[in-house]
């Protein structure tokens, strides 16, 4: 168990903490014709986007309440409704996100009773619902912030589900397993877009059909449309899907982060589920094979076990270059939690571990201390460590490049880096690719076990003559 | 901050903009809002002076997401690259322990790094909830022996251009005058040429393009005190006031400072760009003209002779492959009559440009450059915009880095102009890097192959099928 090291400086320097708001605006734009809406001031707004498009090379939807100075002061209640009362009317928007940031919760908004009131004065967009979330950038990090919207999304769009006649038990009960191949997927701020669309691929595999929710994979893939401009997301978890989620045979959750939303869609529904903190890995992987393999009743398919020997194989060939490694790795709880099994699984040592903020998987992360923290922090503990290799987002090139060690780019922002927003990192295919990755930059950067040149004091003068002459051979 | 000093700070009397109504921009309106806050136009104008500690008080969202993200250059030191902010908790804000979590984050930040001065950029919550950060700053200056400069600039005060001006009001209030350039190294004396003290207002060094430049300015004679802020330094900053003549380079932002700078110290200043053959020139002109020196202004027609000559030949063969180019231009302000001359310089044809942020002297200067056939736009929205390059049949939109991804995926051929790019365009040989850029993206291949429909979409379903 990891011993949590609690932030201890007044200053964070080099931050690799990113907001909640921000996170509550990456869930949100996993869900289909939505628009998020920060309530701060244009700035909340006008960074997160700047974010968003740098990391995924996409126009990203974003709107903002514009709080301003008289608002601050006086009351911003008005810039919420009429924000949501202009996006309804310009966008059309299937779902707005709500989210708060420190501003507004310093205020002391009461962001749930502004959407009843938005409501009562504008029955006529009573069709398009508003998901508030309470997300102040003074707590959690991008992924507690992804995992309260998730949660908030259920809130709102759950309890629509009409009590089940037979059973009289609760919301939706007697539904549970009526639709005999949907299965839900709560999936964490750790997956890519190129994440999620394997693991529907995965699951389509076993004859079920996933209902993703948040869907980037389909929302943020990066793809070319025959529309040419949007307000709202292209793509994602349409609003409609997630209300019949009671109806599924089972729930797949993806990250430790999501378990909260998690018991409430299944104290909701009923509909059991199944928790996975990482899928990365053999182990974690096979876990979440055999599980579809259940649910399905169908054996595993022989396009899966070939991946599954493939990635064996990778093992084998890469623990040469990766074992006894010096790992630093710097991310969000859950997916610092899954990058320690990785490389551990592999005989690599995690010697400096950072999470931007507190959360209940860090004590099971595969170090020996995590500090809550920042990139100066990690880059203290990687020097005192001796540490080989990092693993961060973008932010990490300058701290690897005073460390003098590789880095493997990964979570949130890469904006050095084409593609980082697509690459595969889960499954046994993604497994299999990271392990090259990281196999290769320990080999383009791994000299230190090779001795030093010597040259016997008898040499005759042909040693030094033939590497004068400059590779005359 | 006052309501009051908002107020002052909204009035600027050089600005042109000023005629039309003294409260600045129009309140933006909830759910239908662009752009940035006061705290992101102040960070952007001063975050480039390169050897200054720039802490960030407040929650995480404001320097969590904008760290590291400014394509701005420095010729030495990196400490303006370290990202740093207080990082508020919800703690720290109900029991009030921001100001003491400031005094020691400047405190550390002091020790860590050895900054030549600390600047603090205020924010919401620490605003909303009343920290003195002037107070806490003359505390920590006397405290650490550094200077310690309060940059009030909470996102709710206004918009970003708002947060431009606040930087240069700090800047001019707290540093400017506290300290004399050293004299000019006898090795550095040319016979026949006297040493004349320039500053440069607005120039932030993108991409290092104002290294296309700088080495024109020591060629004439002209020492730079101080650009604000592109490759500057604290130092530079304290000694602005003993110039001879200034520059407000391609953005009205910093015009409070120019402007004071002449009523204080009786300096003299411009507004130019350095942007485009033409306009170049036309800068090193005026600080000959007003620097007044018969020998300058005999070296300064010489050197643009002999750059214009060189350019010129340079630039033929880009020449070739843009004539005749439609552009369609998409900027504010300035820059939208400054950048023409640059691409008419290039044999292209702007056809539209966007005036949305242009006072009536900036489209009386697009009318006499461009002709009266030019059209003017000012819906900026995607869909707009989108709908103007279709109906000038534009072969290329020019734009800030927001628009990028509209004209990506609507498949039209892109050139970003504004802060965020990463080649830079200014002086004479910045224009081969911009030719070079145009051509790249007009010329390429990928725009045939990103409008063609797959060969087999003729004999699917007839119109356009979207997924699923």
């Amino acid at each position: 168990m990891a011993e949590i090291l609690k932030r201890n400086k007044a200053l964070a320097v080099n931050p690799l903490k990113a907001s909640q708001p921000v996170g509550a605006s990456l869930a949100f734009l996993g869900i289909n014709r939505a628009i998020p809406m920060l309530h701060g001031s244009q700035g909340c707004t006008a960074f997160g986007k700047v974010y968003f498009v740098r990391h995924f090379r996409e126009p990203i939807p974003l709107q903002t309440t514009a709080m301003d100075q008289v608002s601050t002061v006086m009351s911003a209640d008005e810039n919420v409704i009429i924000g949501l009362k202009t996006i309804c009317e310009k966008s059309k928007p299937a779902l707005i996100g709500l989210a708060t940031t420190s501003l507004s919760e310093t205020q002391g908004t009461d962001i749930k009773r502004l959407v009843k009131e938005f409501y009562a004065a504008n029955p006529e967009f009573a069709h398009i619902p508003v998901v508030p979330v309470n997300s102040p950038d003074f707590s959690g990090c991008l992924e507690s912030g992804y995992a309260l919207a998730v949660k908030a999304v259920l809130e709102t769009l759950l309890p629509t589900i009409a009590p089940s006649p037979a059973s009289g038990r609760g919301l939706g009960r007697g539904l549970v397993g009526k639709r005999k191949k949907q299965i839900n997927v709560l999936a964490g701020s750790f997956l890519t877009p190129g994440d999620v669309e394997h693991i529907k691929e995965l699951i389509e595999a076993f004859g079920l059909r996933p209902l993703v929710l948040p869907d980037i994979g389909d929302s943020l893939d990066g793809h070319l449309t025959e529309m040419d401009t949007s307000p709202v997301t292209l793509g994602g978890t349409p609003v409609s899907d997630i209300s019949s989620m009671g109806e599924s045979i089972a729930t797949l959750v993806l990250g430790n982060s999501l378990y909260e939303a998690a018991d409430f869609l299944k104290q909701q529904t009923g509909v059991p589920d199944y928790r996975f903190d990482c899928l990365m890995g053999l182990d974690a992987v096979d876990a979440f094979v055999a599980t579809l393999a259940e649910i399905s009743g169908k054996p595993v398919p022989e396009k899966i076990e070939r991946q599954r020997a493939q990635l064996q194989d990778a093992m084998v060939d890469a623990h040469f270059m990766l074992g006894f490694a010096r790992v630093a790795i710097a991310a969000d709880p859950d997916l610092l939690y899954g990058m320690s099994r990785l490389v551990t699984g592999m005989g690599c040592e995690v010697v400096a571990a950072v999470a931007p903020a507190r959360a209940t998987i860090l004590s099971d992360v595969v170090a020996s201390q995590v500090g809550i923290g920042d990139l100066e922090d990690l880059e203290i503990a990687a020097r005192r460590n001796g540490a080989q290799l990092v693993i961060c987002n973008s932010h990490g090139v300058e701290t690897a490049r005073r460390l003098g060690v590789p880095l493997l780019r990964a979570g949130f922002p890469q904006y050095d880096f084409v593609g980082g927003y697509q690459r595969l990192w889960v499954g046994y295919r993604g497994t299999r690719q990271a392990l090259f990755d990281l196999a290769n930059l320990m080999l383009e950067h791994a000299h230190h076990h090779e001795p030093e040149a010597f040259v016997s004091i008898y040499h005759q003068g042909v040693k030094h003559a033939a590497s004068a002459a400059g590779g005359k051979h | 901050m006052q309501a009051k000093d908002i107020a002052a700070l909204l009035n600027e009397p050089a600005c042109a903009h000023n005629e039309k109504s003294k409260s600045g921009c129009a309140r933006p309106k909830p759910g239908a809002t662009a752009g940035g806050c006061s705290f992101d136009g102040a960070q952007i104008a001063l975050l480039p002076i390169a050897d200054v500690a720039h802490i960030v008080h407040g929650p995480i969202a404001c320097a969590g997401s904008s760290w590291e993200s400014r394509g701005t250059r420095s010729s030495g030191p990196k400490l303006y690259r370290i990202g740093m902010t207080t990082d508020l908790t919800e703690q720290d804000v109900i029991m009030g322990r921001g100001e003491k979590r400031l005094f020691h984050a400047i405190k550390q930040a002091v020790d860590s790094y050895a900054p030549k001065a600390v600047f603090v950029y205020n924010t919401c919550v620490p605003a909303l909830i009343g920290d003195d950060i002037g107070a806490v700053c003359k505390a920590a200056a006397e405290k650490c022996g550094v200077p310690c400069i309060p940059v009030d600039c909470a996102g709710f005060y206004g918009t970003k251009n708002l947060g431009n001006r606040i930087a240069g009001d700090a800047m001019f209030k707290y540093v400017v005058g506290t300290a004399e350039p050293l004299p000019v190294p006898p090795e550095a004396q040319r016979p026949g040429i006297t040493v004349h003290d320039v500053n440069l207002i607005g120039e932030y060094n993108i991409a290092g393009e104002f290294w296309n430049v700088a080495p024109l300015f020591d060629e004439l004679g002209l020492r730079i005190l101080c650009t604000l802020s592109g490759d500057g330094r604290f130092r530079e900053v304290q000694t602005m006031h003993r110039a001879e003549a200034n520059m407000v380079v391609c953005a009205k932002a910093l015009l409070n400072v120019a402007r004071k700078l002449q009523t204080n110290y009786k300096t003299p200043y411009f507004e130019g760009s350095f942007y485009g053959v033409t306009d170049t020139s036309m800068a090193f002109r005026e600080f000959a003209k007003l620097l007044n020196d018969p020998s300058l202004t005999e070296r300064t027609e010489a050197m643009i002779a002999r750059e214009e000559a060189k350019i010129n030949a340079a630039l033929e063969p880009w020449r070739e492959k843009l004539r005749g180019k439609r552009v369609l231009l998409y900027t504010g302000g300035v820059k939208s009559w400054s950048i023409v001359s640059a691409l008419q310089d290039l044999g292209m044809e702007v056809v539209a440009t966007g005036t949305n942020k242009s006072t009536e002297e900036d489209k009386a200067r697009i009318r006499e450059i461009m002709g009266d056939k030019t059209r003017m736009i000012t819906d900026g929205s995607p869909k707009a915009l989108l709908g103007a390059v279709k109906e000038y049949q534009a072969d290329i939109l020019i734009a800030g880095g927001r628009n990028m991804y509209t004209a990506l995926k609507a498949r039209i051929p892109f050139l970003d102009i504004n802060q965020e790019r990463e080649f830079g365009y200014e002086g004479y040989s910045g224009m081969i890097e911009l030719a070079r850029q145009l051509a790249l993206t007009i010329q390429s291949p990928v725009w045939p192959a990103v409008r063609k429909a797959s060969p087999w979409a003729k004999t699917s379903v007839p119109g356009i099928e979207l997924g699923a």
